[in-house]
């Protein structure tokens, strides 16, 4: 199973016009990845502008820069940008990307759907952006949502939120969510039915096992969403009263719709960022995985009971003691299967030869960052702890921990890993070293640092705050670690772009590493592999590497 | 407290793990061409790190629960004193139903005997959107939901002013939606709400401009919103008006209540708390005088 590169030889001076026709009608699973990873990017640094313009906003006390209209939509799109626009399509393009080739397919199972997917999430994100010039239709200049990514009703309501800049936030959420879960299907469908010979479900890495639980959770978890987004435009046009509390209607309703999806799109979110840490940290501990089955029965039961655990949001909308104790319990439950992850990569890193390659210095972060965002997420899962810590930025540091700290952490890993095998090119290590200590400072300076004001009291979605509450000097360090993940990211992005042009040959298998990606060229032909693979083992590029001591012998 | 020390503890031990194992086994110039031996699992390690894991989450959950039924779940004294919130975009409405009076933002409470307590028990509603009561240093925080009436109770032992603000995102000025509870000795309490139980005063002898800002205000829309007892203005969309001058804030909390700040703020609201939904009214200069000469006098 050597690597066989028949790829053509790239015409050379093709038209533009013809590039652009030949993206735009793709079918082909990676260049789909790709686009879905680049549209996130983009919105990242979108996402990334509003945090700051919020950060300026906070950093002193009685500040003027934006007005209170400008901030509540801010943090609106902020957060929706973040998870509907940059955090499920990066997932996704990097799944769309990987698992046909990890199991050994040639696309996946639904080219066209995947096509679809793609453009629709797309044009959601358009849609969103596009309130900011046409929300309040011709007789006012156009205004964003401003309810707040949680869309509580009844704020969204008519009377309380006229004109349309709810209705572009409930239709791009609506449309966001059609892609998503066509895209699920897509990998599931993948998955189940794509594998090549010999690779039964317990030889799958783990990478594409993960992948698999995080897309049957956007089947639950995104559908209410969705449909709880057509309710609330029945609502405001048609005259329904689900969440319309002047008619009889239940705030709290949304709040379960919202939250049932809420809670599981954490776990659609940080799946992946596990599948990550699971390749890169056993090829650069140049281990195996320290047990496999355990890390895929902890995935499944994570999934499981992440559908039970969303009202640990709603611990201050007065359940009862029943309700509160079940939520306690339910979430403190998660915290077994996510420790045990945590145990199986210590363990793998535990004896073995650590090569302290960017990707890997990131898989240092991630666990280090997820360990303390989990441990933070059981302090608040006690039900009276969240009654103080609820809503206030010990909350908000606490996600961000999770979705900077252990996501978007794992994420840039991934980019360094499998970068030489999208273009065939390394990316920069010096640069790639920059990215990791200014973005890491960055980090802790920010999220360490925003624990606090929330302990002394300081609730999130407030445009501005009296000096006296002693939160002032706390918001400045936040703002200025805002500064250097700012230019961590530059780093980044600069990386990205020159590597493609400058970087050094990769070579098919430039980390030595075992899973089937690597055995076909850099960049990937786009059939991907010119003989059906065939495997006897989860390490089927260590078998051909060791052939005296093949994996086979040990599962 | 428990559940700090337990996930502190867990932090260090694990943390200290990690960083060990980091530095221990990382890739030294003498094995660089040699991989290390291969583990792919251990039933009985792996046993451990999920049998302890659930112990700890078991102990915790007791723990927390037991706070839960201690908060929730214990019976109303008789002695408990009733008030009812109801949450505005963006103020607070009180009412104290056995006690006859009605007030806005500043919500004052006895403290409490430990031996004779009188716990506040707060039962509360929303009249628009979503919003939530917390004072951090007298409890938890409960939402506040229209169509929906929560329950929460408080039993401050120290007398002062305990500062707080809406926690649920309310709206424009979700940010000035601040709360301010003035916990009272059982006397200065008393004291206090005999003064509110008064009706406004109504004729203001060798004041010629607060008369006449009576009149202003009784012939504006100011009475569609306010309510001033006594008077022909029972309006109940803004804050009761009646004792005004009594409280040290206006505008739910932000603005100090000086005649000055009150001028400005009935001038035009929104160049004060921009989004709040009291509209200017258009007043010329003398108009404004006089309403804040009859405003500073409803003590």
């Amino acid at each position: 199973m050597e690597a066989i590169d028949v790829t053509p030889a790239q015409q050379q001076g093709r038209p533009p016009l013809n590039v652009i026709y030949e993206w735009v009608t793709t079918v082909d699973h990676k260049k789909i990845g790709l686009m879905y990873i680049t549209y996130a990017l983009i919105f990242l640094v979108i996402g990334g502008i509003e945090a700051s313009l919020i950060r300026i906003q906070l950093a002193i006390p009685n500040n003027h820069f934006v007005s209170p209209q400008v901030f509540n939509q801010l943090f609106t799109m902020h957060g929706t940008t973040m998870v509907f626009f940059m955090g499920m399509p990066i997932l996704f393009g990097v799944g769309n990307y990987l698992v046909p080739l990890m199991i050994g397919a040639r696309d996946m199972a639904f080219p066209r759907l995947n096509a679809f997917s793609f453009w629709i999430s797309a044009f959601a994100g358009l849609l969103l952006y596009f309130s900011y010039f046409g929300a309040s239709g011709l007789y006012a200049a156009g205004s964003a949502p401003d309810v707040g990514w949680f869309a509580y009703a009844p704020l969204t309501a008519r009377v309380f939120s006229p004109g349309h800049s709810t209705d572009y936030w409930t239709l791009s959420i609506f449309l966001s969510g059609v892609g998503s879960i066509g895209t699920a299907l897509n990998i599931v469908t993948t998955i189940l039915c794509m594998r090549c010979k010999g690779m039964k479900m317990s030889r799958m890495p783990l990478l594409v096992w993960l992948y698999l639980v995080m897309s049957g959770l956007v089947f639950v978890a995104v559908s209410p969403l969705t449909a709880a987004q057509i309710m609330l435009t029945l609502d405001r046009y048609l005259g329904a009263h689900f969440f319309d509390t002047q008619a009889g209607g239940s705030a709290v309703l949304w709040m379960h719709f919202f939250w049932i999806f809420g809670h599981p799109e954490v776990y659609i979110l940080v799946l992946p960022a596990f599948a990550f840490v699971n390749e890169i940290v056993p090829v650069f501990s140049r281990k195996a995985m320290f047990g496999y089955p355990a890390m895929v029965a902890a995935s499944v039961a994570i999934g499981f009971i992440s559908l039970s655990v969303w009202a640990h949001h709603m611990f201050t909308i007065g359940m009862g003691p029943a309700g509160n104790t079940f939520f306690v319990f339910s979430t403190m439950v998660i915290s077994v299967p996510t420790g045990i992850k945590i145990f199986n990569w210590l363990a793998t890193i535990w004896g073995g030869k650590v090569i302290y390659a960017v990707p890997m210095m990131f898989c240092v972060g991630f666990l280090f960052q997820f360990l303390i965002a989990g441990l933070t997420g059981i302090m608040l899962s006690a039900a009276p702890f969240n009654w103080q810590l609820s809503a206030t930025y010990f909350v908000v540091a606490h996600f961000h921990y999770v979705l900077v700290g252990a996501i978007v952490t794992a994420l840039f890993g991934a980019f360094y890993y499998w970068y030489p095998k999208v273009t065939g090119r390394m990316m920069s290590e010096t640069l790639g070293k920059w990215h990791f200590w200014l973005f890491i400072i960055g980090f802790h300076l920010t999220f360490d640092f925003m624990h606090v004001p929330g302990m002394l009291g300081m609730p999130r979605r407030i445009y501005t705050y009296e000096a006296s509450r002693g939160w002032e000097g706390w918001n400045i360090i936040v703002g200025i670690g805002a500064i250097f993940q700012a230019a961590g990211i530059l780093c980044f992005v600069y990386n990205l772009v020159s590597s493609y042009f400058h970087g050094k040959e990769a070579g098919h298998d430039p980390w030595d590493a075992w899973t089937l990606e690597w055995a076909t060229s850099s960049p990937p032909p786009s059939y991907n592999f010119a003989v059906e693979p065939t495997v006897n083992s989860r390490r089927p590029l260590w078998d051909l590497k060791h052939p005296e001591d093949p994996d086979a012998d040990y599962e | 407290m428990l559940v700090l020390s337990v996930t502190l503890t867990i932090f260090l031990i694990v943390a200290g793990l990690m960083l060990y194992a980091m530095i221990r086994y990382r890739q030294r110039p003498e094995d660089a061409d040699r991989e290390p031996a291969q583990i792919y699992g251990s039933d009985q390690i792996e046993l451990s790190w999920t049998v302890i894991p659930i112990l700890i989450v078991v102990m915790l959950f007791l723990s927390t629960t037991r706070v839960i039924l201690g908060t929730q779940a214990i019976p109303k004294p008789d002695s408990a004193m009733d008030v009812t919130v109801i949450g505005h975009q963006f103020w607070w409405e009180y009412r104290y139903p056995k006690l006859g009076v009605v007030t806005a933002n500043e919500l004052h409470i006895p403290i409490s005997d430990p031996a004779k307590p009188t716990p506040t028990y707060l039962s509360m509603s929303s009249a628009d959107t979503d919003h939530s009561f917390w004072v951090p240093r007298l409890a938890g925080k409960t939402d506040v939901i229209p169509n929906r009436v929560n329950t929460m109770w408080i039993d401050p032992a120290q007398a002062g002013l305990y500062l707080g603000q809406c926690a649920q995102y309310c709206g424009t000025q979700h940010a000035k939606m601040l709360l301010r509870v003035y916990a009272q000795s059982p006397e200065d309490f008393a004291a206090w709400i005999s003064q509110q139980k008064k009706p406004a005063q109504q004729a203001f002898p060798g004041n010629p401009a607060a008369t006449e800002g009576q009149t202003v205000f009784m012939h504006n829309a100011c009475i569609n919103c306010h309510a001033v007892s006594g008077t022909a203005a029972t309006g109940r969309f803004g804050p009761d008006l009646t004792h005004l001058a009594s409280r040290d804030t206006i505008a739910s909390g932000p603005i100090e209540n000086t005649p000055e700040n009150l001028r400005k703020w009935v001038d035009n609201p929104n160049t004060m708390k921009p989004g709040s939904l009291m509209p200017a009214m258009h007043l010329n200069d003398h108009d404004l005088d006089v309403i804040t000469a009859y405003l500073t006098q409803l003590h």
